[in-house]
């Protein structure tokens, strides 16, 4: 029997306590055990990905106990798909965090691998209720993670964050209990199959759980209007947080994708799911691309195009066709690897401007050539320019559309597109073309840093020249998902399928 | 194969120049200049081949399934824009070697050169709509960099900014309509796309499609009322201006006319949109041109003016019109950057570029000077230069317009009008710059002639000027027949490239415009005043920074409106998205909110403990700025919960409940110490109504669905578990299986869960250092030392006693109600109440266990337990167990999960015990080291 899928959740739960006991000798063991785990995750995760890719759909019964009376594991195209990504993008964060973030407090190695625990396991959990404990997981972990260097304003988006997702449990908790108080299971198969062959008296109920979990998962996504939290975290987290923070958002973007095809799909108790989720995708956009436009510091500016990012990925899902699945499953990868580059890179800038840091103003100070170049680079990909990802990604949305949404969808992200070109030469040339008055240069350019950006950002690229095979694999993924049938008769049998 | 190459070339050519940079200049230019002349040879190949009537495509895939391939064709019309890019290419960057200043980097310059040539070949080689894009968005992008090429001065920083945010805007335009050309025709292949024509118009999309299509092209190639970017960019070093507004960047959006001319025109749209922005862009852009000071200044609205009379001739929308805006694409590209480049020539040896200071400088640059007369003259239409030919073909063309019925005399006049604007600043070149007196006043005195390689690309370009003008059948016509046929996409009509055409109407307005321009000229000195006193400070540009800067500052205001930085709007926002996600589905009436099921009795004790568990927690509530009563008051909400599980039958449920209730309320009471005991009311009135509405509607909704789930039948895979707990799991209580077993896995996550809570705190406390609460005054006291010694000597032997009763429960567990998990919790209030009686400091000198270790263990130890399943080859967590016989104690049940649940254990009790000491060691830290008194 093949205990591969177990890898992505064992090895960094191992890693964080393995560092949890080694948290007096040092940070330099601690240090090579999150670097050798986090890396051995990539090879797993790709292993993972080449297996769900033969259409194959895994499953794991956890304790022996038949589905759906344990907890089942389930492994299909999307979760490998977000496992290899959460692996590419922890690699360079952690790599970066080495240049001395880590030290900066106790026991950042112990929580980082415990956070990946917790996204992993969110992304291969086939119940609901373990779902909830990833969310748990993920949220104690990520809090931990944003306090990490201490001061007051991390203290202070760091409460916020923490109380706005302790009453998302808690509703996360009212979901689940109203699911089980009336379909009596937890497995997200076994409730497919309960919520499409419900009858009539109990759709107020399904409804109800639907959109409270929709409710849920934004705050997760950081959708409008329950976005407020995240400019204010991920601009205050240090930069390799803020980096593998790029993830966290897509888990709430996943929940929404997994639990509106399967557990309650739009076509069912869902409805108002669908109905809502355009708008919502629109004004997120909309207030992202504000708030980008009016940012005082660049990462802030990045916080809210991370906000347009999701906006962006949720009009597609939104759809709910191949086509926009397809679009949002494509543009997802490129932008959380470009916004965590250019969290990383934002460090970077604000090292070499000394005091002021990354306030989008004028200093003597000139970062240089080369972060020059590489800014330019980001926020072409970040704001969906050519010929890079964002701008293909952005292609297959708009082409998704059907033509009665076009006219909104189309205006709303290419306006957005525009707001983000605005925002971003404004800021680029305030950092690297102004240069003017006071200022005293910051430090040099820490290597690990340096080279956790440049990653991000060939990966970026490479996303870009590898188009085609990536969108084959996204529209597989998305036809797959809509076909939740396949889903249920893999962790069911093929009886319950029907 | 040799389009490819084409294409590449510019863009790996671009890595050379900072190399060879480091060479000195000259080495970076010829660098440089061997990548155009390269492109040159290879572009002979498929040129000939498009005179041949087959012209060389060559396509690679990229992306299919957004239909974006890398289609490469070259018909003449690319030919002939090919051409000029790389031609003048070439001759700019060798005037460029001479022009660049010191502290310009010379190898950053001719990268970004060569990255902008290498977008412009991409655009005219495009054979597919969307690969077209990406090298227009390129060619934004490199113009950013090249326009703020000096970016110490602000003018260099805005007038980039102002170009990409208008040409990019105009580039999402362009791309929203080839999307739409893309739905109607199926394809985005642009060969394909010409011969669809008839589709096109007659389909309901067609008027969208075309006003974003021309939004990309009229924001490119600078038409009113888009056109204010392009007099901004004259900050850009003078060589780029001379490449980007002659032959390239502004003609890249009437190239784009040019290629879908088959595809869109032909309709009334086309021509009131194109013709008529065309016109307006024409007389414009020829009227603003006269007053500007700046030599540069003139010649940018001189180019606007000359597109808006291409764009216009599109409009007209004939065959012979679009023949003539060819034509005169060529003959504007070669005089308008003869002119920049002798314009950079003068700036470059005066110092200055104000037409009011240069004046006189024929005599010190004779042969600059009569390179840049020629030039200019050619823009005025002087004839026997090629820019007579295609205005007379223009004048001509304005007559054949019966769509506008009664107006048909407008255009000719128009027309004729635009030509005397022409002939006047054009007269003001000339005249302003190399007579009209002596200098005044220069920076640089006396000029000098330019170096003679700084001459020669003026000169060949001027040359040409001439020679088309005088033998045009010889030179330009093979070039202009070929184009002219690719943009038609079918016959070319009759006409005749001769220079002389008779005594007819174009040659009448050929003569107004030439002596009602010297007119208008030498009367220019009161229309200046008439000017200033009309316009005064109406500038586009500064229209479009003030809109700007609105919008940057709305977008501010906005952002902080909304994200004020409250976590009470926060929270609110969340409850009530919650709260209309549960309301409104329960309202909608789909089905009643009762089910069937009947409500049990309601006995008066189960009914006493749920009026007092009310009552509980609207006191928490009333007393919630009092901490200390609060807290108190919420610990019967907690314990009225234990006694709901018990009278529910829930003592697993029950045990738990009471020991967590325990352990919280003493650490909050510890928490709490650092917190002022008495809160202020800060919340206005409405807030507080507001609040109490959420509450309401939020504690409502989950009562009302708990109400529906109560009454309706449930289907439940519970039996499984009550019917499996026993032979499946070994053991009797079922709610522990379910922990340790059925559902171990998320107790596993639950325990981590614990522990990153546990570290999360310590992190968060470790350094800190925090006053204790003093809001009144009121500051209490931590004690160090024990209180009583009675107390102490009590808990002293209590603790043993203790141990023995959570061990109790730990090994019961599995059978009846205990487990891992309450028995970590007792331990751990054993523990506490040492604290408690004997205080900090002897304690902790009796417990030496590092509790991170202790957390560690536990979850090592759970999470080992289940891999020890592998090793018979069953999935993770797989539990086994067994009944031995010992001698002494008799039968015993041995279960893996019991390992699993010592996990728990350790766990539950490091967790609590961190947290303990971390608060304990703050306060003592805190008061010790004195930091924070």
């Amino acid at each position: 029997m093949s205990h591969w899928i177990m890898a992505p959740l064992l090895l960094p739960l191992l890693a964080g306590m393995v560092n949890l006991l080694l948290v007096r000798h040092g940070p330099g063991p601690q240090r090579l055990v999150s670097l050798l785990t986090t890396a051995a995750l990539l090879p797993v995760a790709i292993l993972l990905l080449l297996r769900a890719d033969s259409g194959e759909i895994v499953l794991y019964q956890l304790g022996n106990w038949p589905a759906p009376f344990g907890i089942s594991l389930v492994l299909d195209r999307l979760s490998a798909m977000l496992l290899v990504l959460t692996a590419l993008l922890a690699l360079p964060a952690l790599v970066a965090a080495t240049a001395g973030d880590d030290r900066r407090g106790e026991n950042f190695h112990v929580l980082f691998p415990l956070q990946l625990f917790g996204i992993n396991g969110a992304f291969l959990t086939g119940d609901l209720f373990n779902l909830f404990v990833f969310f748990e997981v993920m949220l104690i972990a990520s809090y931990g993670l944003a306090l990490h260097g201490g001061g007051r304003d991390r203290v202070r988006a760091g409460l916020h964050y923490v109380v706005l997702n302790l009453i998302g449990s808690s509703l996360f908790l009212v979901a689940i209990g109203t699911l089980y108080g009336i379909a009596g299971t937890l497995n997200m198969a076994d409730l497919a199959i309960y919520t499409t062959t419900a009858a009539v008296e109990q759709t107020p109920l399904l409804r109800a759980a639907a959109l409270l979990l929709l409710t849920v998962f934004a705050l997760k996504a950081a959708v409008l209007p329950l976005h407020l939290w995240l400019p204010a975290l991920y601009s205050a987290g240090i930069a390799p947080v803020a980096a593998l923070f790029a993830i966290m958002t897509k888990v709430g973007v996943y929940a929404i994708l997994r639990t509106f095809t399967l557990i309650l799909p739009v076509t069912g108790p869902g409805a108002d799911v669908a109905a809502v989720l355009p708008a919502v995708a629109l004004l997120t956009i909309a207030l992202g691309a504000l708030g980008a436009l009016g940012a005082h510091r660049l990462t802030v500016l990045i916080a809210y195009l991370v906000v347009v990012s999701v906006g962006t990925l949720l009009a597609g899902i939104s759809l709910f066709t191949v086509p926009g699945l397809t679009a949002a499953l494509f543009y997802l990868p490129h932008t959380t690897l470009i916004t965590a580059g250019l969290f990383l890179l934002a460090a970077l800038i604000a090292g070499r401007r000394g005091a002021v840091g990354d306030q989008l103003q004028a200093v003597a100070v000139n970062p240089g050539n080369l972060l020059g170049g590489l800014f330019f680079l980001a926020a072409i990909a970040v704001a969906g320019m050519p010929p890079l990802g964002g701008f293909l990604g952005k292609l297959l949305l708009l082409q998704a559309v059907p033509p009665p949404q076009a006219p909104w969808l189309w205006t709303v992200v290419l306006v957005g597109g525009l707001a983000a070109i605005v925002a971003l030469s404004r800021a680029g040339s305030s950092l690297f073309w102004r240069t003017e008055g006071e200022g005293v240069a910051g430090t040099g350019l820490p290597l690990p840093l340096l080279t956790s950006t440049v990653l991000l950002l060939a990966l970026t690229v490479a996303l870009t020249v590898w188009a085609a095979p990536l969108t084959r694999y996204a529209e597989a993924t998305a036809t797959q998902l809509l076909r939740p049938q396949e889903t249920v008769e893999a962790v069911l049998g093929r009886e319950a399928g029907r | 194969m040799n389009l490819l190459f084409i294409v590449l070339l510019p863009f790996a050519g671009a890595l050379l120049p900072p190399l060879a940079g480091r060479l000195g200049r000259e080495a970076a230019a010829w660098t440089a200049a061997i990548v155009p002349v390269l492109a040159l040879l290879l572009a002979l190949e498929p040129l000939l081949a498009a005179f041949a009537g087959a012209p060389m495509t060559v396509g690679r895939a990229w992306l299919p399934q957004a239909g974006v391939d890398l289609i490469l064709r070259m018909d003449g019309l690319a030919g002939l824009f090919i051409l000029l890019i790389l031609g003048i290419g070439l001759l700019i960057i060798l005037y460029a070697n001479y022009y660049l200043a010191e502290d310009d980097s010379p190898g950053r310059f001719f990268a970004l050169l060569l990255l902008f040539m290498g977008a412009m070949v991409g655009i005219v080689l495009s054979d597919h709509l969307l690969q077209l894009l990406v090298f227009w968005e390129l060619t934004s992008l490199s113009s950013f960099l090249l326009i703020g090429f000096r970016h110490r001065s602000v003018e260099a920083r805005q007038g980039a900014k102002m170009a990409l945010a208008v040409t990019g805007a105009g580039g999402l335009a362009l791309l929203a309509g080839f999307l739409l050309l893309g739905r109607i025709t199926g394809s985005y292949q642009i060969s394909t796309i010409l011969g669809m024509g008839d589709i096109i118009r007659a389909h309901p999309l067609y008027v969208p499609t075309l006003l974003l299509i021309l939004l990309g092209a009229f924001t490119k190639s600078a038409q009113f009322p888009f056109h204010f970017w392009l007099p901004q960019a004259m900050a850009a070093p003078t060589p780029v201006s001379a490449y980007l507004h002659s032959a390239t960047m502004v003609k890249a959006g009437v190239f784009l006319l040019a290629r879908l001319f088959p595809a869109l025109s032909g309709t009334d749209p086309w021509f009131f949109l194109v013709g008529g922005t065309g016109l307006l862009t024409l007389v414009y852009g020829a009227y603003s041109a006269l007053f500007k000071h700046d030599l540069k200044g003139l010649l940018a609205y001189s180019t606007i003016s000359h597109l808006g009379l291409i764009v216009l001739l599109f409009g007209i929308d004939t065959p012979l019109a679009a023949v003539a805006a060819v034509f005169h694409i060529i003959n504007h590209a070669t005089f308008k950057a003869s002119l920049f480049m002798a314009a950079g020539i003068i700036d470059h040896e005066t110092g200055t570029r104000d037409m009011r200071r240069i004046n006189g400088l024929w005599k010190y640059m004779p042969i600059s000077g009569t390179l840049a007369m020629v030039a200019a003259a050619a823009m005025a239409g002087v004839p026997l230069l090629n820019g007579f030919m295609s205005k007379e073909m223009f004048f001509a063309e304005t007559f054949h317009l019966a769509v506008l019925g009664s107006f048909s005399w407008f255009l000719p006049v128009a027309a004729t009008g635009a030509g005397i604007l022409a002939v006047a600043y054009s007269a003001r070149f000339i005249h302003d710059v190399f007579f009209n007196g002596e200098p005044v006043n220069l920076p640089k005195y006396p000029p000098h002639e330019a170096p003679r390689y700084m001459i020669l690309p003026v000169a060949v370009l001027v040359g040409q000027c001439l020679i088309v003008g005088v033998f045009p059948t010889l030179t330009v016509a093979p070039f202009l027949a070929l184009a002219s046929a690719a943009v038609l996409n079918g016959p070319l009509p009759a006409y005749n490239l001769a220079v002389w055409h008779g005594f007819n109407a174009p040659f009448i307005m050929s003569l107004v415009a030439m002596f009602g321009g010297i007119l208008l000229y030498s009367r220019r000195h009161a229309l200046f005043a008439l000017h200033d006193r009309l316009f005064w400070g109406i500038e586009a540009h500064l229209l479009y920074r003030r809109v700007v800067h609105r919008l940057i500052d709305g977008a501010r205001m906005a952002t902080e409106a909304i994200d004020n930085g409250s976590l009470q709007r926060s929270v609110a926002l969340l409850l009530l998205a919650a709260g209309l996600a549960v309301l409104l589905p329960l309202a909608s009436g789909d089905s009643a909110l009762a089910g069937d099921l009947p409500i049990s009795a309601v006995d008066p004790v189960t009914l006493l403990g749920a009026l007092l568990m009310m009552a509980a927690a609207l006191a928490t509530v009333f007393f919630h700025r009092q901490r200390l009563i609060a807290l108190i008051v919420l610990s019967v909400v907690g314990l009225l919960a234990v006694l709901t599980f018990v009278r529910f039958s829930a003592p697993d449920l029950a045990l738990t409940q009471l020991a967590v209730e325990v352990v919280t309320i003493m650490l909050l009471l510890l928490a709490l110490y650092f917190l002022p005991q008495q809160d202020r009311p800060e919340s206005p009135g409405w807030r507080r109504g507001r609040d109490l509405l959420l509450a309401l509607a939020v504690g409502g909704g989950c009562g009302l669905v708990t109400w529906a789930i109560l009454t309706r039948p449930a289907t439940t895979i519970a039996d499984y578990y009550l019917a499996n707990s026993l032979p499946g799991g070994g053991g009797a209580n079922v709610v522990n299986v379910i922990l340790v077993d059925f559902r171990g896995f998320d107790t596993l996550g639950e325990i981590t869960v614990l522990a990153i809570a546990a570290i999360a705190i310590y992190a968060l406390l470790d350094r800190l250092c925090l006053a204790p609460g003093t809001l009144y005054g009121v500051r209490p006291r931590w004690a160090f030392e024990r209180h009583s010694l009675v107390l102490a000597q009590i808990t002293r032997f209590l603790l043993p006693l203790a141990l023995m009763v959570a061990i109790y429960f730990f090994l019961r567990g599995h059978n009846a109600p205990g487990g891992g998990f309450i028995a970590g919790l007792i331990t751990a209030i054993a523990l506490i109440l040492q604290y408690m009686a004997s205080g900090i400091t002897w304690t902790q000198m009796q417990w030496h266990q590092h509790f991170h270790k202790v957390i560690a263990w536990g979850v090592l130890l759970a999470a080992a337990t289940g891999l020890g399943s592998w090793l018979f080859d069953r999935p993770f967590l797989t539990s086994a167990f067994g009944h031995y016989d010992l001698p002494l104690i008799g039968e015993i049940e041995l279960a893996t999960a019991m390992l699993f649940d010592l996990g728990v254990y350790l766990t539950v009790v490091g967790v609590v015990m961190l947290i303990l000491a971390t608060l304990a060691l703050l306060s003592r830290r805190c008061v010790e080291t004195g930091r924070c008194n």
